[in-house]
């Protein structure tokens, strides 16, 4: 049975303890994880949460519509750019966040549909190789709109971004509130976790609704889809402009975060990273997927510890810390899949799709 | 409004694949309320018509009247929207859904929650949404697959993948119900339960197009029947007097005895 399922079994009482349990411990996460690992992985944290938002983002377009999309990170670029130019002395406009951060989430959205417009007839490999050069065009783009008017400043990026700013509490000052050092590290992660926790609510209610479900009806069949009434250009439109718009979202808090963007965060390999994230969590699967994107940020920074380790072991270093790192993030990565082929946290759906990968079988009786 | 006693009518079909003529000048119509059998042997096109009539092919002349209104050149969707509802001869489920929810996307098309009232939870969006779960328990109750709700589509036995895409098909309230060969694959037993299912679909109010090849089922059933051979409409008439057809013997003992 579904692990959720099971939870739902449990008294009323029972789940809302856990609830107020997990939202403690959400709030306490960033100091626990100071006073232990420290304050750079409070900065792992939040980029964490911005890739939850992202994998989430892209699991509507691939998870649920079943649309491969290898360029979704160019959305994550547009929303980041977008804050940044409404935000900085770039164009020397200083909008609030709070006007400015819909705008990249739905600028962001606008370009889904831009993408996803002339692909429409397009699936699997096809559409594969489509998103991947939409992806790349938007990096080369931002890499040479600075002439002959500047507008993204080119290779060398946008710099001196507005952090977010909530009335007069500046998120890019340290705090002091009854005890408490809160740093930039901290405010931001609370604002991340509120995107990342709305995220997962949005996804989820979009998962079990008539949307949801034509997204994943499209997926299995879309011939059938379109027979049972399903307009199947506007619906995969939708998914990719409410993918696009998770990552817009995303690239705003990002460039705010951050204070700097360059084209240079925007690579093929991002775009794989976060797909990874969604196929290795569980695609489809808002759960595996949030898990996913936490395994995929916390891995490669915990590989960096291979360095010391050495040292500590064998007194010196044997490999090269930097070139290990991603040597055993990519065997990472295949046992994984070798281990879990249908994703760490698999939905119901998928898990059936490959009885071999559990061992369990459903034969019809 | 006054109603026509005829439902679909499709004038002078055609439709060519490359030099192939897979329907010439074909022209049927299907009065409310009766079963209307399509037969012919292997590659006659009634799988082509069956797919212009469902907007998946386009016609390549020819006009199709449906309720009234002119329906050619619509796509899929809208063909739907207007009332016509499909199985497919090599059933397409949504297999990685559960029965119940694959009878829920039929409801899709009668149904308007969109993105906001989803992620908001609107009270329209939450009544509509437990609309759409009793009609299709109802629906499945009716194919009989009730014990089968939670089950995935792909792990149903085949003739429960039959009913289920005659559910899934009722759930977007067609006024025509296209069946393209339902029986293909039963049992002497599962036909004989489609037999009676199909036999209340219509007593209900739904018209029936039938495909079949299985000649006791569809004689059985029909009111009128026509037959087509190699893409054109040899015969037509009521069961009887198409069965003791000249040429329909012929077209299905070959040409050797002419």
């Amino acid at each position: 049975m579904n692990a959720d399922l099971s939870f739902n079994a449990l008294p009323a009482f029972v789940r809302r303890a856990t609830w107020i349990v997990i939202a403690l411990l959400l709030i306490a996460a960033p100091f626990l994880i100071e006073s232990t690992l420290g304050r750079s992985w409070v900065r792992i944290t939040d980029v964490a949460l911005l890739f939850i938002m992202l994998a989430l983002g892209l699991n509507i377009v691939v998870g649920f519509a079943g649309l491969l999309d290898l360029g979704y990170i160019a959305f994550f670029a547009v929303g980041a750019y977008c804050y940044a130019l409404l935000a900085s002395p770039q164009l020397g406009v200083h909008w609030p966040f709070l006007l400015v951060l819909p705008l990249s989430a739905a600028v962001a959205g606008l370009f889904g549909i831009l993408l996803g417009a002339p692909t429409l007839r397009l699936r699997g490999d096809y559409l594969a190789i489509v998103t991947l050069g939409f992806g790349e065009i938007i990096r080369v783009f931002l890499n040479n709109l600075n002439r002959p008017v500047n507008i993204t400043n080119g290779p060398q990026g946008i710099t001196l971004i507005d952090p977010l700013q909530i009335g007069g509490f500046s998120l890019a000052h340290t705090h002091e509130l009854a005890g408490l050092t809160i740093a930039p590290v901290h405010s931001y992660y609370f604002v991340f976790l509120a995107c990342a926790v709305l995220s997962i609510i949005i996804s989820l209610r979009l998962e079990n609704s008539r949307i949801g479900r034509a997204w994943m009806a499209i997926r299995d069949d879309e011939l059938a889809a379109s027979a049972m009434g399903i307009n199947t250009r506007n619906v995969k439109l939708l998914a990719f402009a409410m993918g696009a718009t998770f990552g817009g979202l995303a690239g705003g808090l990002f460039a705010s975060f951050q204070g700097f963007v360059s084209p240079e965060s925007f690579h093929l390999i991002d775009s794989i990273m976060v797909l990874c994230m969604v196929v290795l969590g569980g695609m489809g699967n808002v759960a595996g997927v949030v898990l996913g994107a936490v395994l995929l940020t916390a891995l490669p920074e915990a590989l960096r510890y291979i360095g010391p380790l050495q040292q500590s072991w064998f007194g010196e270093i044997l490999v090269e810390p930097s070139d290990a790192r991603m040597l055993l993030f990519g065997l990472a990565l295949v046992l994984m899949m070798l281990l879990r082929p249908s994703g760490i946290w698999t939905s119901r759906r998928r898990r059936n799709a490959m009885p071999a990968a559990t061992g369990e079988s459903r034969a019809p009786v | 409004m006054p109603q026509s006693d005829v439902l679909l009518s499709a004038t002078g079909i055609s439709k060519h694949f490359g030099g192939l003529a897979a329907l010439s000048e074909v022209s049927i119509a299907i009065r409310r309320g009766e079963i209307f059998g399509l037969i012919g042997p292997n590659g006659a096109g009634k799988t082509t018509l069956f797919n212009v009539l469902t907007g998946i092919y386009a016609a390549d002349a020819g006009e199709l009247t449906f309720d009234g209104k002119r329906i050619d050149g619509y796509k899929p969707h809208r063909v739907a929207q207007h009332g016509i509802a499909r199985t497919f001869q090599n059933i397409r489920l949504f297999t990685s859904m559960t029965a119940l929810e694959n009878v829920m996307v039929g409801r899709h098309v009668r149904t308007r929650t969109g993105v906001l009232g989803a992620v908001l939870r609107t009270r329209g969006a939450i009544a509509e949404e437990l609309a759409i779960v009793r009609r299709a328990y109802e629906l499945l109750d009716y194919c009989g697959l009730t014990a089968r709700a939670n089950d995935l589509a792909r792990d149903l036995p085949y003739g429960d993948q039959r009913r289920l895409e005659i559910a899934r098909a009722l759930a977007t309230e067609p006024k025509l119900l296209a069946l393209d060969e339902p029986a293909a694959g039963m049992n002497a037993t599962e036909t004989e339960a489609l037999k009676a299912l199909l036999e209340r679909i219509r007593s209900d109010g739904v018209t029936l197009l039938l495909i079949e090849h299985d000649m006791k089922l569809v004689m059985g059933l029909s009111h009128s029947v026509t037959v087509l051979d190699y893409g054109e409409k040899i015969a037509e008439g009521e069961p009887a007097e198409v069965q003791r057809n000249a040429k329909v013997i012929e077209a299905y003992l070959g040409g050797g005895l002419a």
